[in-house]
């Protein structure tokens, strides 16, 4: 659904405060924090949300993932694409 | 024992920093016998408890009550669950939190914050809570958390004097950029028993809220998350109850005692352990009235058979008590278990009876 949104190159996106990704030994790894959500972070949502400052640019975020995992841009793009798309209207990331 | 084989780790905590609340809803979730303030766990007990619940897997604090505010030390115990690395949500009826004290709260590092309304008309609110003033001053520290960049959720506690006007409380969500809404309708435990002729919706009423509530979720679709809970006396199947006993949280209440949900005390012969005896890791995999009803083996028919074991866990504990008289029966908001005749009874009486405030 949300991979039909678009994101702009120059979006800065961010956590909001009151959305925290936490590692928690008990639970075993990264978490998503979020009001009355908690989400189970893979590698991937882990590397792109770390990414997630307000500083760095949807298009840096990209290019940093696609040579720092040797990764083909298109499919990088399409895979953070969603992932921000789907926080985004879940209003738990700002774009 | 398969309970012990079977331990999961908790994810939330219910902290009930206090049963004072200034305020006199007539649908009260907390225990008919409230516990006194000379019995409440001090400032440093807390902390310890946020602790060993990170130790344990807990990821997210609710700081609820009676009302959180009325702890003069609220700000220092929010303080202490952020440090131990808790998601921190505080759950407020919005009044007896003054806007410095809020202030404090979001330099502590709050989280989240939760504030309740009672209508969207404020004479009609503040005749809910039987409290004069209760709107204003909600409305007031709900726009100072989000001035200072809390994310708010407005919890909307749903019933028959106020259901027609979903649509105009998500308006004042809305209005007071929620970025989130809870529509939850009242359950019927402790206080709420007492009034539950004057609370209990028709049930065209609640099939109007329900069409409401889904127009209302496209509507604002991307501007604002709403949840809806299904009222438990006109569903066809029962709440997972604290999405199973045992099994994702625990609730410590003003004195200390661990509950599986707030409302376990209404089930007779349970023993509760306390966090001044004992740690949350020993009580969580211990503690007799935690094992009483982990798991799903002791359910009885329909619910043994059933194909939605795992998911609703046979419902609510305490519900099946309060109804039928068994804790381990069928909840009998399911519309297979021989007992549901019994709600659907209960859901046609309709009394205009005067509230009888919480005081």
């Amino acid at each position: 659904m949300s991979e039909g949104h678009a994101i702009a190159a120059d979006a800065r996106p961010r956590l909001p405060r009151g959305v925290r990704l936490t590692h928690n030994e008990a639970q075993g790894g990264w978490m998503l924090l979020a009001p009355e959500r908690i989400f189970k972070a893979d590698a991937i949502a882990v590397e792109i949300l770390k990414r997630c400052t307000g500083e760095a640019t949807f298009e840096t975020i990209v290019d940093d993932l696609a040579a720092t995992f040797k990764a083909p841009r298109e499919r990088i793009h399409a895979d953070v694409t969603k992932l921000l798309g789907d926080l985004a209207e879940k209003k738990l990331l700002e774009l | 024992m398969a309970a012990t084989a079977s331990l999961t780790k908790p994810l939330g905590l219910l902290a009930e920093l206090t049963h004072r609340c200034p305020l006199g809803c007539p649908y009260c979730s907390n225990p008919l016998a409230l516990e006194k303030r000379d019995d409440e766990l001090d400032t440093a007990t807390w902390a310890r408890v946020f602790g060993e619940a990170a130790g344990l897997g807990v990821l997210q604090v609710h700081l609820s009550g009676g009302e959180p505010g009325a702890r003069r030390d609220l700000v220092e115990i929010a303080a202490s669950a952020r440090e131990a690395g808790l998601y921190t949500n505080l759950i407020t009826s919005g009044v007896g939190v003054p806007t410095r004290t809020m202030r404090d709260l979001w330099e502590a590092g709050l989280d989240h914050i939760q504030v309740s309304i009672q209508d969207s008309d404020a004479v009609s609110a503040d005749h809910i809570a039987g409290y004069k003033g209760a709107f204003q001053r909600k409305h007031a520290l709900a726009a100072e958390a989000v001035r200072l960049g809390l994310m708010l959720t407005v919890n909307l506690v749903v019933h028959r004097a106020n259901i027609e006007r979903i649509g105009a409380m998500v308006d004042l969500a809305l209005a007071l950029k929620a970025s989130r809404i809870e529509i939850a309708h009242v359950q019927y435990y402790g206080w709420a028993l007492k009034n539950r002729g004057a609370l209990m919706p028709t049930r065209e009423q609640v099939e109007r809220a329900a069409d409401e509530v889904e127009a209302l979720r496209r509507r604002h679709q991307g501007r604002i998350v709403i949840d809806a809970v299904v009222p438990d006396y006109h569903a066809r199947f029962p709440k997972p109850c604290v999405g199973g006993w045992g099994r994702r949280s625990l609730n410590v209440t003003p004195s200390g005692k661990v509950l599986p949900c707030h409302a376990a005390e209404t089930i007779p012969g349970l023993e509760f352990w306390n966090v001044r005896d004992h740690s949350l890791a020993d009580i969580w995999a211990s503690s007799p009235a935690f094992n009483a009803f982990r798991g799903t083996d002791y359910l009885p028919e329909p619910c043994a058979s059933c194909e939605r074991r795992e998911i609703d866990f046979g419902g609510c504990r305490c519900q099946a008590f309060a109804l039928t008289g068994d804790a381990r029966a069928t909840d009998p908001v399911c519309h297979l278990s021989p007992a549901h005749e019994l709600v659907a009874g209960m859901a046609e009486i309709h009394a205009d009876a005067p509230y009888v405030y919480r005081r």
